[in-house]
């Protein structure tokens, strides 16, 4: 059985802080978020903000869009894309990157942590 | 049935991709055991890793490849035993396995010399990724280097120390000349003068008998007495077949080392079979990689029930080393009775050439080529396809009298089953199916179905024509679009946001696309918008479409700070404005470097400083420079007439006067120019998209010339005009650059695609051929009519100022990972890893 995992919804920011179809990055605690509103979907994503290439933190400030209709963020150092739904790195490279979970309430954007029970 | 490869490099890893394809899912159970902690990757490329590639990049496939094909794959972890009667092997790390079937691939090692000393600090050899990672350390604090080996993977070793910044190498070879084993002593002379010229040292017909120092290397002596200092030494003078696991189970070696083969490639066991360089077939040890995959295949097809055999394999090859092109094909140094051979030698130009041919002059028996090796492809396959020779046979390195090269002519000729790929062993044929029946229209699409080009890559030229003749003959035009939401190219998408009047990327995308877009489209899609209605690039929708320096009007830099570039027209400024550049860059602790175009550059600032930093200059009466834009970069000048005695023209006033006229213009990519105020030309305006040369009756006018990797001059558009036609000839040069070019093509390559070249070009411009210059003179006018600075918008438009923050919920703080070091009293961004 795989262990019980609680999620802490962290209210991040107002829907209006996020420009359509683009991205902002969100601190919590010592971590960076970054959060994407797709608005042509009407889908809301986030994932670690670093890019693992180059260690850089700015896929916040990435172009979003899609690959065969798999949503997809990227880097703007090199370039590399990664799935905004399951992290993966879509330019063929190893390294994959860290997804949460997202949820809008009343405007307000919550972002899903994971906790270990 | 159980298969064990014992290896995994790039012969080991092609042959489970071989096996992979030939035979059926859970027919084989293949376990891989490599010595290295790296999946296999590409040895061949090696020396591109100085060049910036990671090891990512040269790997042949990662460690999920072996997982998703069912291979177990055991790194760091080599083959340590054989025990032939029980049919197992035993692992380094006590991992005992049974095999139906072995295959060695262990490559070979670095030949070492025994030299006394070559166990010194600062002695290398040059062969996996962690010897280039402990060259890099050690090259930091070394000034003079030397390479033993003249031959092939010595000369790559000479172009790794060059890259690593140490050109004071000289090169030791044994042989009294360099490659000996592919080229004549007039080639090597050659190639030696032409390497001279670089800067390397080239000692010829040299025994090292020590290696000097104390721990470190200090110098190295000769045997005729001779000695030479140097503080690293590279050992490049051959290979040494790894087949001590083969000597250990007394399978049949070599005398001189090699694990002996048939043509089966089956060792003396005939449950084990040995390919690549560990190999020893008929006295022949292959140290390519073509051989290598030839030799997988032959095994490949005997073990699924085939039935094939290596048969040798044709050592011809074509090399750029150290920027110098070698190549060797057939018979180089065939000799002999009714052999007769032609040559051609400019020592001017450091060319050689030489053919070997058969007595009746029809047969091409082999060659040499130093320095100029384009026909190498051509010559290469006339020799192995027995194509008859011209009645002149001299015409095919001298090339046919009357200029003309035979261009596409020479694919057309080569018969289907011409081996046009020989890494890959893919033919003329088989190329041009895949385009015809298997639709690949791209390079790219013919490397992934066929697999041809993608070893050393030295048929992709051919590759390519392959294609466009093939798509040509079928009438097939050749489309260009821009990625799978637009079936358009970039200049039928012009035409078409122009037509529908559209102002925003989604409405593009609505009207002329499909599915959500990405970043292929959306910056080309910008550039068009801001071309063609000069509006805000951050206005609201437009702004996420923009690419990554257009997305925040500042060039990201390592980090992820950015640089700032204020406009400086022509170059000129006052002590004002340069004390505020000096003020703020101090306020904002920013570093400062003079650019290329004659501006100041300030870097390391922070996202959320950017408007703080920009509110300042506007108010000193700067504006954007569009440093990070497609767009008009500068207009260098020299001083000109007000000051130089030379001067005929005023250059400064008219650089400032062009510079801000187009400044903000957006392109499809950037654009430059200059003006000169004389023939010395100090502007260097005649390496500029469009440049300016003063003359004693007007100016001349010069188009298309870039810097950059592939730098071109600009060709003369027109000579002796006064200002206003030259301003009106760069209006409607510049309106048909934007209308007609690829995303991300510059004036210089536009130019070389255009049929019909400068002579169109200017027919275009100067005569109106097309009926279309008085509408691009309005249009241009409209533009610079409409030009505002967009940081002074961005500055006074709280919405789009906020947006300039790290933290969406936290905007005061800055990025705490940004960090700097110190160097030369300033500031640079911390090495990234």
């Amino acid at each position: 059985m795989i262990a019980e995992k609680t999620i802490t919804w962290f209210p991040a920011c107002n829907k209006a802080d996020v420009p359509e179809n683009g991205g902002v990055c969100v601190k919590y605690e010592d971590e960076q978020i970054a959060l994407f509103h797709f608005a042509r979907r009407g889908e809301w994503y986030a994932t670690q903000n670093e890019c693992p290439h180059r260690k850089q933190m700015a896929l916040s400030r990435g172009m979003i869009g899609t690959q065969a209709d798999e949503p997809k963020v990227a880097c703007p150092f090199h370039k590399k894309t990664f799935s905004l739904k399951t992290g993966e790195c879509l330019s063929g490279d190893e390294c994959a990157i860290k997804t949460y979970a997202v949820k809008v309430e009343n405007d307000t954007i919550y972002i899903g942590i994971d906790k270990d029970a | 049935m159980k298969i064990i490869v014992a290896g995994n490099g790039m012969v080991g890893y092609k042959f489970c991709e071989k096996l992979l394809a030939k035979s059926k899912p859970g027919q084989f159970q293949i376990t891989v055991f490599g010595e290295e902690i790296r999946p296999a990757y590409d040895r061949v490329h090696l020396s591109e890793y100085f060049a910036g590639k990671s090891a990512e990049d040269l790997t042949m496939a990662p460690a999920s490849w072996y997982a998703d094909n069912y291979i177990k794959l055991h790194l760091g972890n080599p083959v340590a035993a054989i025990n032939r009667t029980a049919k197992t092997i035993t692992a380094h790390n006590g991992l005992t396995l049974p095999y139906d079937i072995l295959v060695l691939a262990t490559g070979s090692a670095a030949f070492v010399p025994p030299i006394p000393g070559v166990d010194k600090n600062g002695v290398f050899i040059y062969r996996t990724i962690e010897d280039l990672e402990m060259m890099t350390a050690w090259a930091k604090k070394a000034k003079k280097g030397a390479v033993i080996g003249g031959g092939l993977l010595g000369l790559e070793a000479a172009k790794a120390m060059i890259d690593l910044g140490i050109t004071d190498t000289s090169v030791i070879e044994f042989a009294p000349r360099l490659m000996p084993r592919q080229i004549d002593d007039t080639g090597s002379n050659i190639l030696k003068n032409k390497l001279e010229t670089l800067g390397l040292k080239i000692l010829t017909a040299k025994n090292t008998s020590a290696i000097a120092g104390d721990a470190a290397i200090t110098g190295m002596q000769f045997t005729d007495g001779t000695a030479i200092e140097t503080d690293m030494l590279v050992i490049s003078a051959g290979i040494k077949p790894r087949d001590e696991l083969a000597r250990l189970c007394a399978i049949e070696v070599g005398p001189r080392g090699g694990i002996v083969v048939n043509e089966k490639l089956q060792t003396s066991d005939s449950s084990i079979y040995a390919i690549g360089e560990c190999a020893l077939h008929k006295g022949m040890v292959y140290g390519l990689v073509a051989p290598g995959y030839e030799m997988a295949q032959v095994v490949v097809d005997n073990i699924t029930g085939g039935n094939n055999s290596f048969n040798g394999y044709d050592m011809s090859t074509k090399l750029k080393l150290i920027g110098v092109d070698v190549a060797s094909f057939g018979d180089p140094f065939a000799e002999g009775t009714g052999i007769k051979t032609i040559a051609v030698k400019d020592t001017n130009k450091g060319i050689y050439k030489r053919i070997n041919i058969s007595e009746d002059g029809k047969a091409l028996l082999g060659g040499i080529l130093v320095g100029d090796a384009d026909q190498y492809n051509m010559l290469l396959q006339a020799c192995k396809n027995k194509l008859a020779l011209p009645p002149n046979p001299e015409e095919v390195i001298l090339g046919a009298r009357g200029g003309e090269g035979d261009g596409g002519a020479g694919v057309t000729a080569l018969p289907d089953e011409a081996l046009i790929c020989s890494c890959e062993s893919v033919s003329k044929g088989q190329i041009c199916s895949a385009v015809s029946e298997g639709n690949c229209e791209t390079v790219d699409a013919i490397k992934k179905c066929t697999k041809a080009g993608s070893g050393c890559g030295g048929c992709l030229p051919l590759v390519k024509d392959l294609m466009v003749h093939t798509m040509k003959t079928q009438g097939k035009y050749i489309r260009n679009v821009l990625c799978e939401h637009f079936n358009y190219s970039r200049q039928e998408l012009y035409d078409l946001v122009k037509i529908h009047q559209l102002k925003s990327y989604d409405e593009v995308l609505d009207k002329l696309g499909n599915g959500d877009g990405c970043e292929l489209c959306k910056p080309p899609v910008a550039s068009i918008l801001a071309s063609l209605w000069n509006e805000m690039p951050l206005k609201k929708g437009n702004a996420t479409a923009q690419d990554s320096n257009d997305r925040f009007l500042a060039n990201i830099q390592k980090g992820g700070t950015y640089s700032v570039v204020p406009r400086i027209p022509g170059g000129e400024i006052t002590p004002d404005k340069l004390i505020v550049i000096g003020e703020v860059a101090k306020k904002y602790n920013l570093y400062t470097k003079i650019t290329g175009g004659q501006r100041i550059d300030l870097f390391g600032a922070h996202v959320s400083d950017l408007p703080k930093i920009w509110e300042e200059l506007i108010a000193a009466g700067f504006e954007s420079g569009h440093a990070y834009g497609k767009a008009l970069r500068t207009v260098k000048s020299c001083v000109g007439s007000t000051w130089c005695r030379f001067g005929l023209h005023d250059s400064v006033s008219f650089a400032i006067e062009i510079e801000e006229r187009y400044r903000g213009l957006r392109a499809p990519h950037k654009l430059k120019s200059a003006v000169s105020g004389c023939i010395r030309e100090c502007a260097e305006a005649q390496s500029k998209d469009f440049g300016i040369i003063a003359t004693e009756k007007g100016w001349n006018l010069y188009v298309c010339g870039n810097g950059g990797s592939k730098p071109q001059h600009a060709l003369l558009l027109a000579a002796d005009i006064d200002s206003a036609t030259c301003i009106k000839y760069i209006d409607r040069f510049l309106m048909f650059y934007i209308k007609t070019a690829d995303p991300l093509t510059r004036t210089a390559p536009w130019l070389n695609k255009m049929e019909g070249g400068m002579d169109y070009l200017s027919n275009v411009v100067i005569n109106d051929s097309l009926g279309m210059c008085e509408k691009w003179e309005a249009e241009m006018q409209e533009l610079v009519n409409s030009y505002k600075c967009e940081w002074k918008e961005a500055v006074e438009n709280p919405d789009i100022r906020k947006r300039f923050t790290h933290f969406v919920n936290a905007p005061e703080e800055k990025d705490p990972t940004v960090h700097f070091d110190n160097m030369r009293e300033m500031k640079r961004a911390k090495e990234w890893k």
